[in-house]
């Protein structure tokens, strides 16, 4: 327990060398224990522990405000967005007000059409008519430009009837799906984002359905984007364990030199690496080119390794391979030879050693290695858009374009958040069956 | 990339030692990097440091507009004025993340006409002010075709007669109406048909019979490169890099002006600019005539000025002339068409999702 390095037990001694024995098993005659300056030792133990406790906290401050102020914060105010787009119901305050008062399925009556009518007044002066007319398009395609022009007509002035002057400027006002829309539009809180990330959406009597099948698309990407991970996971750990196995036995000179060439390419931009393979792998590469010089194929039948998921899967596990072998070096390099060696001269077959003896002591390597593989593997977009082509494109593609074409932030904090819950679901799985204490980065 | 870093630093440094430079002046220039950003370097942001010794910062994104939604959001604007899509400044306007521009700050023409009756349709509108006119085309590598040349977009889908493969940009915009523009479809009738479902499915089932031959591009350097390489054959792309692969780099490149598709970029002033005079005056300095043409000279993105067409010279740097490159020369702009922006910001979104469906599926 009393470690050289634990402070309290420098006092112990301390309060020991100064002859203090008669004292230093006080209790059972109700002695009070001190230390040499008099001091009770309880509360100089505990003022001690304290300090050493705060000055633990300060060395870390430091990288934690740092983690917080760059990571936590903006993560989850990322995050908030998934569930949170007040884009309607904070620029037509009436109209929300009113569907806070009629029950779903109302028909909007002039009460709501004159609401319609000045919230929409007010936004169109305010340039916010935009926002509004993007938050109803993601429920309702092809409505964006309806806010718009009719906020700029609104503008000019409208009479009542309310009802009438609307459906003169568009007849599209009288539609029952745009009042829906609105309806799920209305509380800043929204599930709709959720449920478009799962290819759902919320009909007109509120129950959640599918949308067609033309514009299913996510549930299929998150599945790919799992398969495609566990794939490369256990690609990198097929190639990476031998190699590993190799720079953990081999001489130290010749394993330094194998070394350098795992990491020299972990020091290289994902981008050249990503375009090296592009040049290796492409119709007319460098490959393909081998082949046809070899005369194994005709040049008519160049393959095609790249631009779909058979590229993805290469660049992807050779960009991700470092993560995998440095772990597993790591560990290999603490593992005993004597073990194997004692239960080959107990008769185990080499085979039998391998897996009874030498796999099991690798297993924290390999739980890191996949684990961080794995997580890296799930995010990628970079290597997937340049060498995905179509049918390589990840779950993350989407993401960035929601961040970066369709300025849908709500979507992509959305497919973001579903993403983040399924690594987190697989941590925990990990835990329960492996243990996260069972985890070796090196 | 870098050229442009070496360019803020030595802005930089010419900043703190030039003493006709004031010190305290200073413009951020949010660009596109790239010959884009080099051409607005050139045309734009020396000339206009001389003029006013207000320090030029230009710093680069992928896209600008994405930058400017975030820093209005946080409320941390750092730009000044940005080069952005015309689609986005209308979208960026109405959700009120953009200042607005006064048209009477704009310069009138050489020959004192008018500035809204000087630039083309549409390119000053209440936030934004067009700086040029880009287009989609499609182009080829004339080696690849020594017999027939392919001269229409139905020739980009027919691959029995025009061997090889094919990059179109992965995304929705642009190639639904080359689907329907290249399935006889007239220019001017593109967005009515689009507007259909009956008409959507039409533009997926063209782009259906080419799906296994097309090459996905998304950075506007990769469909050059794909020729280069000889991966593909014919290209749908960004005219100003088709241009300066076949100028600048002697590819063999051919630009087939029937067919394309044309919108504008400019100036914005994301809202709570910190030098919002500033930008205004580099607003109105740039649209000048004969800044727009000597842009133009740089990277054959067409003016948005009728004065400025006229101005236009020769390639920057070889004694051809720069005008039959450009997309707004009247014979090219007879055969294309105008992106329509009311019929993107609207179904963008809804688009977009059937095209991912459709390239997963």
């Amino acid at each position: 327990m009393a470690t050289p390095l634990d402070p309290h037990a420098a006092i112990v001694t301390h309060a020991a060398g100064q002859g203090a024995a008669a004292e230093a098993r006080p209790n059972a005659q109700g002695v009070l224990l001190t230390t040499a300056d008099g001091q009770p030792l309880a509360r100089a133990l505990t003022r001690s522990r304290r300090r050493a406790r705060r000055q633990a906290f300060l060395l870390v401050l430091p990288l934690l405000a740092f983690v917080l102020i760059t990571f936590v914060v903006p993560i989850g105010q990322m995050l908030q967005r998934s569930a949170k787009n007040p884009g309607f119901s904070d620029n037509m305050p009436q109209v929300s007000a009113w569907f806070d008062e009629n029950p779903r399925g109302a028909v909007p009556d002039e009460a709501a059409f004159a609401a319609l009518a000045a919230d929409m007044a007010a936004a169109a002066e305010a340039r916010t008519v935009g926002i509004v007319g993007t938050r109803i398009n993601y429920e309702l395609p092809g409505t964006r430009s309806l806010f718009t022009s009719t906020g700029r007509k609104v503008a000019r002035g409208i009479e009542p009837p309310h009802r009438e002057a609307l459906l003169e400027m568009d007849p599209r006002w009288a539609d029952e799906e745009l009042w829906t829309a609105m309806r799920n539009a209305s509380t800043p809180y929204t599930s709709s984002f959720y449920l478009a990330a799962l290819d759902r959406t919320r009909d007109s009597a509120g129950d959640v359905a599918r949308v067609p099948e033309n514009r299913q698309v996510y549930v299929m990407l998150f599945q790919r984007t799992l398969w495609l991970s566990l794939l490369i996971t256990g690609l990198t750990f097929v190639l990476g364990f031998p190699v590993a196995h190799l720079l953990a036995t081999l001489p130290m000179r010749r394993s330094n030199l194998l070394m350098i060439l795992v990491l020299l390419p972990f020091w290289t931009s994902l981008l050249v690496r990503t375009t090296a393979w592009i040049v290796l792998l492409q119709q007319q590469g460098v490959v393909n080119d081998a082949l046809v010089w070899l005369g194994l194929i005709g040049e008519q039948g160049r393959l095609q390794m790249i631009y779909n998921q058979t590229g993805t899967i290469i660049a992807m596990t050779h960009i991700l391979l470092p993560f995998m072998i440095l772990p597993l070096y790591s560990v290999m390099r603490t593992i005993n030879p004597s073990y194997v060696r004692a239960a080959r001269s107990l008769g185990a077959t080499s085979w039998t050693a391998f897996r009874r003896i030498y796999f099991p002591q690798t297993l924290p390597g390999l739980g890191a290695g996949a684990l961080l593989v794995f997580i890296l593997a799930v995010g990628y977009y970079i290597t997937p858009a340049l060498v995905g082509g179509s049918s390589g494109q990840l779950i993350s593609n989407m993401i960035a374009m929601h961040m970066t074409e369709t300025l849908n932030w709500s979507m992509a904090a959305a497919l973001a958040a579903l993403l983040l819950a399924g690594v987190l679901i697989l941590y925990w799985l990990y835990d329960r069956l492996v243990g996260i204490d069972n985890l070796k980065l090196g | 990339m870098k050229l442009k870093q070496t360019l803020i630093v030595t802005t930089a440094i010419a900043g703190l030692a030039g003493p006709a430079l004031a010190q305290d002046q200073v413009l951020n220039v949010l660009d596109w990097g790239g010959a884009y950003g080099q051409s607005h370097q050139v045309a734009y942001n020396k000339p206009f440091e001389e003029k006013t010794g207000i320090r030029v910062v230009v710093s680069d994104a992928d896209n600008p507009a994405t930058p400017i939604k975030a820093m209005v959001q946080a409320g941390n604007v750092t730009a000044d004025v940005a080069s952005v899509e015309y689609a986005d400044a209308v979208r960026l306007c109405d959700e009120g993340m953009l200042e607005e521009i006064d048209p009477a700050i704009l310069t009138p023409a050489p020959d004192g006409a008018a500035a809204e009756e000087d630039f083309i349709e549409g390119a000053v509108t209440d936030c934004f002010v067009a700086t040029d006119v880009y287009s989609m085309v499609l182009a080829y590598d004339d080696s690849k075709f020594p017999d027939a040349k392919p001269a229409a977009a139905a020739d980009f889908f027919d691959t029995a007669k025009f061997p090889g493969k094919r990059t179109l940009r992965k995304g929705a915009k642009f190639n639904l109406e080359l689907a329907l523009m290249a399935d006889g479809v007239a220019p001017d009738q593109v967005y009515e048909v689009l507007s259909t479902p009956e008409g959507v499915d039409q533009a997926f089932a063209k782009l259906d019979t080419i799906k296994n031959d097309v090459i996905w591009w998304e950075a506007g350097a990769q469909p050059p490169q794909l020729l280069a390489d000889g991966e593909v054959t014919m290209a749908f792309a960004f005219n100003g890099r088709i241009f300066n692969a076949a100028m600048e780099e002697g590819k063999p490149f051919e630009i087939i002006w029937d067919g394309q598709i044309y919108e504008m970029e400019g100036w914005v002033v994301p809202k709570g600019a910190p030098n919002k005079d500033n930008a205004m005056q580099y607003i109105a300095f740039t649209t000048e005539a004969p800044q727009l043409a000597k842009a133009a000279e740089q990277i054959s993105y067409g003016p948005p000025r009728t004065s400025a067409s006229a101005l236009v010279g020769n390639i920057a740097g070889k004694d051809q002339p720069m005008g039959p490159h450009l997309p707004t020369s009247p014979e090219n702009l007879d055969l294309g068409l105008g992106s329509d922006l009311d019929f993107w910001v609207d179904h963008d979104g809804e688009l977009s999702e059937r095209f991912n469906a459709w390239l997963a599926g």
